[in-house]
């Protein structure tokens, strides 16, 4: 099926296509998830970035994914379900404020200990 | 575990000794599969106690290492007879078997057209990134035609197989195709391979970039993925695309469904009947 893909014409305009925002997603359903991304989990592929419909993710300099535009986000589950390593959690947002609940649930997730508070990543950046 | 969801769920299922991350290579669709895999396990409400995982050798092989399920991990090209021992031995167990494309097609070849005439009722994802990736970048049997790789560096000459019609033509009870962009619908294929009596094959696309894409001409992981997005159609669409025009396109979704028993089934059938009527 990648057969001779390199020859391909239109796959380099396929590539840069990149949807209007405001066409994409209702305004409504904005901003009531967080995204979490396990900075030790994350690889680097690109997938979430290139793909997000929004833009949440971005790569850093270090080519991990970082969230930049969370207050986009819509919810859409793309990042979650297409992530190879695991790495990016959405969750629904209770409160403007970080759910009681979340931390220790980030926590539960991935009990080597690899994974960080989000506050820490956050400052990561 | 039951409101539970998304990456937290399959964090929930994986064996966290394993050393995560796992070892698949960045932009590697493995990952994704074994994902759909513990989504759809859950999703069909099977207990951790009920499930078998057998793989194979390659980079297929350590999923079966990375889930909390019951798991063999088995000789090359062998996961399908070692899953037709275990479930003649316990028909209750539901069992499923993870291979490479190498591994079912090329040295396991004459197990998957047996498995399939048999019909046991074992379910098997054929992870087809058109390589062998794990052992160095050799062309495999669905390695496509023209393709550079490392063993044959000016184009691959040969045909390659089509894991749909070979499964199909060896008389397999279920048979689909699906890819890891497509994830909803690869979750909806593999919870109806496991729902389904007899022998059931799941086709899974999935890129390998360190050892296909690199040399092919695709420069990022991402770019594979976008050849999927382009390239797997739905079968009714498929149809309706002229011949001509069909290029690298390659249908996906259920090719056969039957509800013929299992060979599990019609064994306990006659044992029973062979007690009774002493």
């Amino acid at each position: 099926m990648f057969r001779g893909s390199f020859v391909s014409r239109d796959r380099e305009a396929y590539g840069k296509f990149t949807p209007n925002p405001d066409q994409v997603m209702s305004a409504k359903s904005k901003g009531k998830s967080i995204v979490t991304i396990f900075p030790d989990w994350c690889k680097g592929c690109g997938i979430c970035a290139a793909f997000c419909p929004v833009k949440v993710m971005e790569l850093n300099d270090q080519g991990k994914a970082v969230v930049v535009r969370e207050e986009e986000c819509i919810n859409c589950g793309f990042c979650e379900l297409h992530c190879p390593d695991f790495a990016i959690m959405v969750q629904p947002k209770v409160d403007s404020e970080i759910p009681a609940g979340s931390k220790s649930a980030h926590v539960n997730a991935a009990p080597n200990g690899s994974v960080e508070s989000e506050k820490s990543i956050k400052e990561k950046g | 575990m039951a409101d539970i969801k998304g990456t937290q769920l399959i964090h929930e299922y994986l064996r966290h000794n394993k050393k995560f991350p796992h070892v698949f290579c960045s932009g590697c669709g493995h990952g994704i599969v074994l994902g759909s895999l513990i989504r759809s396990i859950h999703g069909l409400g099977l207990s951790k106690d009920d499930v078998c995982i057998v793989a194979g050798i390659g980079c297929s092989g350590r999923l079966a290492a990375y889930v909390d399920f019951n798991t063999v991990h088995t000789c090359h090209g062998r996961a399908l007879t070692f899953a037709t021992g275990i479930k003649m031995a316990k028909p209750g167990m539901h069992v499923i078997v993870v291979m490479g494309d190498g591994d079912s097609m090329a040295i396991g070849g004459n197990h998957l057209i047996h498995a399939a005439r048999r019909n046991i009722g074992v379910t098997a994802l054929i992870l087809n990134n058109n390589i062998y990736g794990m052992t160095g970048g050799q062309c495999s049997p669905t390695t496509p035609a023209g393709a550079n790789t490392q063993t044959t560096p000016m184009g691959q000459m040969e045909q390659s197989f089509d894991c749909v019609e070979l499964c199909t033509a060896a008389g397999a009870n279920f048979v689909a195709r699906g890819s890891v962009f497509h994830v909803k619908r690869l979750d909806s294929m593999i919870m109806e391979g496991i729902k389904n009596p007899g022998f059931g094959v799941v086709e899974i696309m999935t890129p390998c970039f360190t050892q296909y894409g690199r040399k092919n001409g695709f420069k990022s992981p991402v770019e594979m993925f976008h050849a999927l997005k382009k390239n797997v159609v739905k079968r009714e669409r498929f149809d309706e695309i002229p011949e001509a025009d069909r290029g690298e396109k390659v249908p996906s979704g259920i090719f056969v469904q039957k509800d013929t028993p299992g060979l599990e089934e019609k064994f306990y059938e006659m044992a029973a009947r062979c007690q009774g009527g002493k």
